[in-house]
């Protein structure tokens, strides 16, 4: 099973408590808000996925287990 | 409201399919009837042949109409069909025109939509200008399922889905962000079927004449006809083209054209007048039809002028919910004010498209994406301009405006402006 890090962009305060605790995963943008590394978590760095989505002070991050994701992006954006 | 300007194709699609054959006068329930007489494909029926015609959103995404058929149809319980007109392109009048020519093909389609679905409610979502034409029109009607008109403010992103559920549900016209689907839990959190009119007007034609018809014009992949609203020489056109018409046939002489609206792309003239008017043929030169905006750029006008009078209105209207689009648009909007101006700093086309690269895929919804998306194809077809400027000369010959835009006064000063 993947897991995928989402973040709901409109929740996001861009605090950017993620980008400190996993750089690895996360990197801040110029404004402070969360640049995310595409795809799915690697392996061994869940950890530090579920840090990042404890740390956020606007519960804006979600660890995803990997669905038929991009087809319902494509629906709800449609 | 004024009369949005219609003219019948010149060559190829000389019978239009869902604007009556007479511009200029709204077809009411007796002449719809006699135009198009009674439906014989309903429920599951309809589905299908809406299937096997391959009728796609006529809003913009182009997305395969039966498959949100199918979702909502599948759903259990109470659910919802909301006719979408709110148009929010400025450059956009064919939902307008359509709403004015035609309302009871839109409103045939919402109908036949909500039974095939098994709907309890209709919506009608559109602009208060067009509020009274669409009441009179329903007035005439004895629909078993009574639309409700809702008004959608006259905004650049009213008509997003997410916005439209909002609004819809008695909220604001703002994206939301959710991991499900609006045909899962749209309006009210109910499953919810959003088309635009146009499309369901195509949807009313394939009820009544069939699959086989409707692929009579348009291409194997992409069937039927489309609406295109043409800005060109200060004035704006409604006409029902094949997909697959050239575009040679639809445009005429200029430096360059936008197409797909404000989040489309610009496509230098020579290039435009070699192509067709189809997603399969546009998507080579990174362009889509999108609702069907043309607007032609005269030699006379600048290119990078008018995409900086856009940026800032794109900036203007973002939701302002996203970081990323917050804070992106309008940085971009000001470095392409700065472009459009006499030599421009150094390094300022790198910013701009180091911002595009930046707020791309991180919104609620594809406006920082289409934001993106216009400025960058201006950046690469504009490329003659942007070294004029360098050198302090412009190719404006004028200072009249060419792209329409809502005057200053509607840019949005408070959150009763989503309403």
């Amino acid at each position: 099973m993947t897991l995928t890090l989402r973040i709901n962009p409109i929740a996001c305060t861009g605090h950017g408590a993620c980008a400190e605790v996993a750089p690895e995963l996360i990197e801040a943008d110029e404004w402070g808000y969360p640049v995310m590394n595409p795809g799915p978590v690697p392996a061994g760095l869940e950890r530090e996925a579920r840090k990042a989505v404890a740390t956020c002070p606007a519960l804006a991050l979600k660890l995803q287990r990997d669905g038929n994701l991009s087809a319902t992006e494509n629906l709800r954006r449609n | 409201m004024a009369r949005p300007a219609t003219a019948r194709s010149r060559r190829g699609g000389d019978s239009p399919r869902v604007l009556p054959p007479v511009p200029g006068v709204t077809e009411d329930l007796r002449a719809h009837y006699s135009r198009n007489g009674p439906a014989r494909y309903r429920g599951p029926a309809l589905l299908r042949a809406v299937r096997e015609a391959g009728l796609t959103g006529r809003g913009g995404a182009a997305f395969p109409a039966h498959v949100k058929l199918a979702a909502v149809a599948r759903a259990n319980g109470r659910k919802v069909v909301v006719a979408n007109g709110a148009e929010g392109e400025p450059a956009s009048a064919k939902d307008a025109a359509l709403l004015y020519h035609a309302p009871h093909l839109v409103l045939d389609g919402l109908q036949l939509a909500v039974e095939a679905v098994g709907a309890t409610e209709a919506y009608l979502y559109t602009d208060i200008r067009h509020a009274d034409m669409v009441d009179r029109a329903l007035a005439q009607r004895t629909d078993d399922i009574p639309v409700q008109v809702v008004e959608a403010p006259p905004r650049f992103l009213s008509g997003q889905e997410t916005a439209l559920a909002s609004r819809v549900s008695g909220g604001l016209a703002l994206p939301t962000f959710s991991s499900s689907r609006i045909s899962e839990h749209g309006v009210h959190g109910m499953p919810t079927l959003v088309q635009n009119v146009e499309t369901l007007a195509h949807l009313a034609l394939i009820a009544r004449r069939g699959p086989g018809w409707f692929r009579q014009k348009g291409t194997p992949a992409e069937p039927g006809t489309t609406l295109v609203t043409i800005n060109a020489d200060g004035r704006r056109l409604v006409r029902e083209v094949e997909l697959g018409a050239r575009l040679a046939d639809v445009i005429t002489d200029g430096a360059a054209v936008l197409i797909g609206g404000y989040h489309g792309t610009w496509l230098p003239m020579t290039t435009a007048l070699t192509l067709t008017l189809d997603n399969q043929a546009l998507s080579g030169h990174r362009a889509a039809l999108g609702a069907g905006v043309l607007a032609v750029l005269p030699h006379s006008a600048c290119g990078l002028i008018e995409t900086a009078r856009v940026a800032r209105y794109l900036a203007a209207e973002s939701a302002g919910q996203c970081g990323p689009c917050l804070n992106g648009l309008p940085r971009i909007a000001a470095a392409m004010a700065e472009l459009a101006g006499p030599r421009p700093r150094r390094g300022t086309v790198q910013a701009v498209e180091r911002w595009a690269g930046l707020v791309t895929g991180r919104g609620a919804c594809h406006h920082p994406d289409g934001t993106s998306r216009l400025i960058r194809s201006a950046l690469t077809v504009f490329g003659a301009e942007l070294s004029r400027h360098a050198d302090g000369r412009c190719s404006a010959a004028t200072d009249r405006p060419v792209l329409p835009l809502p005057s200053a006064q509607a840019l949005p000063l408070t959150d009763e402006d989503w309403l």
